[in-house]
C-alpha cells in the first residue's frame, strides 16, 4: 500500500485555494482579526506548520503587523512554528492519566520515535476523555485505553496510510 | 434501591449513540428544536424569567445563576453576542465533550434560544482545537440547522435573525475563562481581562456578551419545553436540576453520571462508579476539577450541593470528581497538577507567572526525597502572595482564578497531610545528611 497523499512540511505560504477559503472565513466573522485562529489553522493544514511566510501573507489579509500574528501564534501550543512531521502523537499525563498509565505511555513512545522525523510525540494537559485511561491522540484523533505496543501498532497504521489521518491541525481531509 | 442517574441532557445521547448527533435523528426521536418552536412565540423577557425560575446556575464552574448573568445585559446597547464555552480544559473534566460529540443539536438549540432571549444575532461557540470530531460535528450541526431554517435570517417565520459560527481554539487552559475566551475570540493570545467591565456590559468586541457553558446551553431547552418551575423542583436548596459529573481515577466505572443536585459523594462514586478499583481504600478524592480543594473519605457523606461545597472550603466547579486509593503519593498528584497550573499560567498577572513556577519547582523537590523540612511552610508562605490569607473561598491577587487554583492543592495537603508530610520533609533531610557525611 502506497504512502498517503499528505503534505510535506515546506516553507512556502498560501495557495490560491488558502487564500479563497480565507476570504470566506474572514468575511464570516464581524471583525476580520477574529479570524487570526482559523488561518493560522489553515496555514498549518496547508504546510505541516506554521510557516513565516505564512504569518506574513496572514497578517497582510487582515491588516496587522506580522508581529501581532506571532504573537498570538506562539501563545497555543497546537500551532508548530517548526517542522514536526507528518504526525503529532499527544500523550496526556495528567492526574487522572498520571495515576493510569499515561507517563509509561509518554516515555515508550518517545524512546521509541526519537529518531523518526516523521512522528513528534509531545506531552500534552488533560485532554477530556478520561473515562478511558491514558488518553492519546495521533493528530487529534483520539486512541485511548493503550498499552505503547498498541500504540506504536495504530501509529504505524498510520504511518503505512493503512489509516486515514486527520491533517496536523486535526482537520479531516477533504472537509 | 440502588442509586439512579436523573437523565436529561444525556438521555437522548445514550439512547441513541450511534446517530444522535444527526439532524435527521435529533428532530425524529429527540424532538429538537421544538422547544425553540415554543421560545419564539414568548418574549424574550419571558424566557428570561423563566430561566430566573428555574434556578438554573452555570456549570462552568463558577456556578453563577444563568438567568441573572442574562439580565445584567445594560438596556437598549446593540450589538450584542452570545459565546458558548465550549473550551472544557479543566483537567479529569468530560461532560461538555460528550455533549458535543452526542447531542450538538442540544447545544445549538439552547443558544439560539439563549440568543432571542438577550437579542443578539451573532453567536460564536468557542470550541477547544483538540476537539477534532467535535469541531466536526458541530459544524455539521450548524450547516443542518442553516439548511433546515433554525438559523440564518427569519428564523422559522419571527423575523429573529440568528448567525453561528463555530471558533476552533488551539490550545490553551485560559481560554476557558470567560474573559480569555473573549480575547482568543478577538485573535489575541487568550489573556483574561480585568472585571469590571464584566463581559455583560463590556465583552467581545468591547460589546455586552454573554458566556454560558455548553452544559447551560444543553440544559436550556429542556426548560423552555417542561418549564422553570419544573426544573427548580429537582436538586436541593440553591442548587437546582441535574449535573453532570466526570468520575475518573482509581474506580471501578469512570465516566458521565448525570445526578440530580443533592446526592452524596458516597452514592455516585460507590453507588455508581463502583467504587474504589479492585477493593483498595480511598485516599483522597478531588470534587470539582483540578482547582478545587480536595476532599477526603470522611466527606463521602456530604451532598452534591455547589453551596454545601463552599462551606466545606472547596467547590463543584466543572464537575469533575478524582478518586486516589491508598497506593497514591499525595504529593506527586499535587506536583502534577502545579506543573499543569504552571504550564498555563498565561503570564498575565505577577503573582501568578512566577508563583505558579516555584510552587511547582518546590513540590517537585518535596516528591522526590530532596525536600527541605520547611518546604510545605515556605509554600504557604509565599502562596499567600497569591491567596492572601490562604482562607476559603480564596481571595486573590491575580486577573482570573488560575491564580488562587495553584494553591488549592497546596492547601489540601496542609489541611489533610500536613504532619505526615512534615514529617517525611524531616526523614528526608535526615536522610541526606547522613548520605553527606558517610561519603565524606
Amino acid at each position: 500500500m502506497t504512502a498517503p497523499a499528505l503534505p510535506t512540511p515546506g516553507t512556502q505560504g498560501l495557495t490560491d485555494a488558502d487564500r479563497r477559503r480565507a476570504k470566506e472565513i474572514i468575511a464570516r466573522y464581524p471583525h476580520p482579526k477574529s479570524a487570526l485562529l482559523p488561518l493560522l489553522h489553515l496555514a498549518q493544514d496547508r504546510n505541516g506548520w506554521v510557516t513565516p511566510a505564512a504569518m506574513e501573507e496572514i497578517a497582510e489579509m487582515l491588516g496587522l503587523t506580522p508581529a501581532l500574528v506571532l504573537g498570538t501564534c506562539s501563545f497555543y501550543t497546537m500551532f508548530k512554528r517548526e517542522p514536526v512531521g507528518r504526525f503529532v502523537v499527544s500523550v496526556c499525563t495528567n492526574v487522572s492519566c498520571l495515576v493510569n498509565g499515561g507517563p509509561e505511555l509518554l516515555d515508550a513512545l518517545r524512546m521509541h520515535y526519537l529518531d523518526d522525523d516523521d512522528v513528534f510525540v509531545e506531552e500534552v494537559e488533560c485532554l477530556a476523555a478520561c473515562d478511558v485511561t491514558p488518553v492519546m491522540q495521533i493528530n487529534y484523533e483520539y486512541h485511548n485505553g493503550l498499552t505503547p505496543e498498541e500504540a506504536i501498532d495504530v501509529i504505524e497504521r498510520y504511518k503505512r496510510g493503512e489509516l486515514e489521518a486527520r491533517t496536523i491541525s486535526g482537520t479531516r481531509r477533504g472537509v | 434501591m440502588p442509586p439512579q442517574e436523573t437523565r436529561i441532557t444525556t438521555k437522548f445521547l445514550r439512547e441513541r449513540p450511534n446517530d444522535s448527533f444527526t439532524f435527521e435523528a435529533a428532530r425524529k426521536y429527540n424532538k429538537a428544536y421544538s422547544a425553540l418552536e415554543k421560545a419564539l412565540k414568548m418574549s424574550p423577557e419571558d424566557i428570561v424569567q423563566e430561566v430566573m425560575t428555574s434556578g438554573l446556575r452555570g456549570r462552568g464552574g463558577a456556578g453563577f445563576g444563568t438567568g441573572q448573568k442574562w439580565s445584567f445585559l445594560p438596556k437598549d446597547v446593540f450589538p450584542r453576542y452570545l459565546a458558548v464555552n465550549a473550551d472544557e480544559g479543566e483537567p479529569s473534566t468530560f461532560k461538555d465533550h460528550m455533549l458535543i460529540v452526542g447531542d450538538p443539536h442540544q447545544i445549538i438549540e439552547g443558544a439560539v434560544i439563549t440568543a432571542y432571549a438577550i437579542q443578539a444575532h451573532h453567536a460564536f461557540i468557542y470550541i477547544r482545537g483538540e476537539f477534532a470530531l467535535g469541531a466536526e460535528r458541530l459544524q455539521q450541526a450548524v450547516h443542518d440547522a442553516y439548511a433546515n431554517g433554525y438559523l440564518g435570517k427569519n428564523i422559522l417565520g419571527s423575523g429573529f435573525d440568528l448567525e453561528m459560527i463555530v471558533h476552533r481554539g488551539a490550545g490553551t487552559y485560559v481560554a476557558g475563562d470567560e474573559t480569555g475566551l473573549l480575547s482568543s475570540l478577538e485573535g489575541e493570545r487568550a489573556m483574561p481581562r480585568i472585571k469590571p467591565p464584566f463581559p455583560a456590559v463590556q465583552g467581545v468586541y468591547a460589546a455586552p456578551t454573554v458566556v454560558n457553558n455548553v452544559e447551560t446551553m444543553s440544559t436550556i431547552p429542556h426548560i423552555i419545553r417542561r418549564g422553570g418551575k419544573w426544573y427548580a423542583g429537582l436538586g436541593v436548596n440553591k442548587s437546582t436540576g441535574t449535573r453532570i459529573f466526570s468520575v475518573s481515577g482509581h474506580v471501578e466505572r469512570p465516566g458521565n453520571y448525570e445526578v440530580e443536585l443533592g446526592m452524596s459523594f458516597r452514592d455516585l462514586i460507590e453507588g455508581l462508579a463502583g467504587g474504589v478499583r479492585g477493593g483498595k481504600e480511598m485516599k483522597f478524592f478531588i470534587p470539582g476539577g483540578a482547582s478545587a480543594p480536595w476532599l477526603m473519605p470522611e466527606h463521602l457523606d456530604e451532598p452534591l450541593d455547589m453551596d454545601r461545597a463552599f462551606e466545606l472550603k472547596t467547590m463543584l466547579g466543572s464537575g469533575a470528581i478524582m478518586v486516589f486509593d491508598e497506593t497514591v503519593d499525595p504529593l506527586q498528584v499535587a506536583w502534577r497538577l502545579a506543573r499543569f497550573f504552571a504550564h498555563e499560567s498565561c503570564g498575565k498577572c505577577t503573582p501568578c507567572r512566577e508563583g505558579s513556577g516555584w510552587i511547582e519547582k518546590v513540590l517537585f523537590r518535596m516528591a522526590n526525597g530532596l525536600g527541605r523540612p520547611d518546604d510545605l511552610d515556605l509554600l504557604l508562605d509565599f502562596g499567600q502572595n497569591i491567596v492572601p490569607g490562604l482562607n476559603a473561598p480564596f481571595s486573590q491577587t491575580t486577573i482570573c482564578a488560575l491564580g488562587p487554583s495553584t494553591m488549592s492543592h497546596v492547601v489540601s495537603l496542609d489541611r489533610f497531610f500536613g504532619d505526615e508530610i512534615r514529617e517525611r520533609l524531616k526523614r528526608d533531610a535526615t536522610r541526606r545528611s547522613q548520605l553527606a557525611v558517610t561519603s565524606a
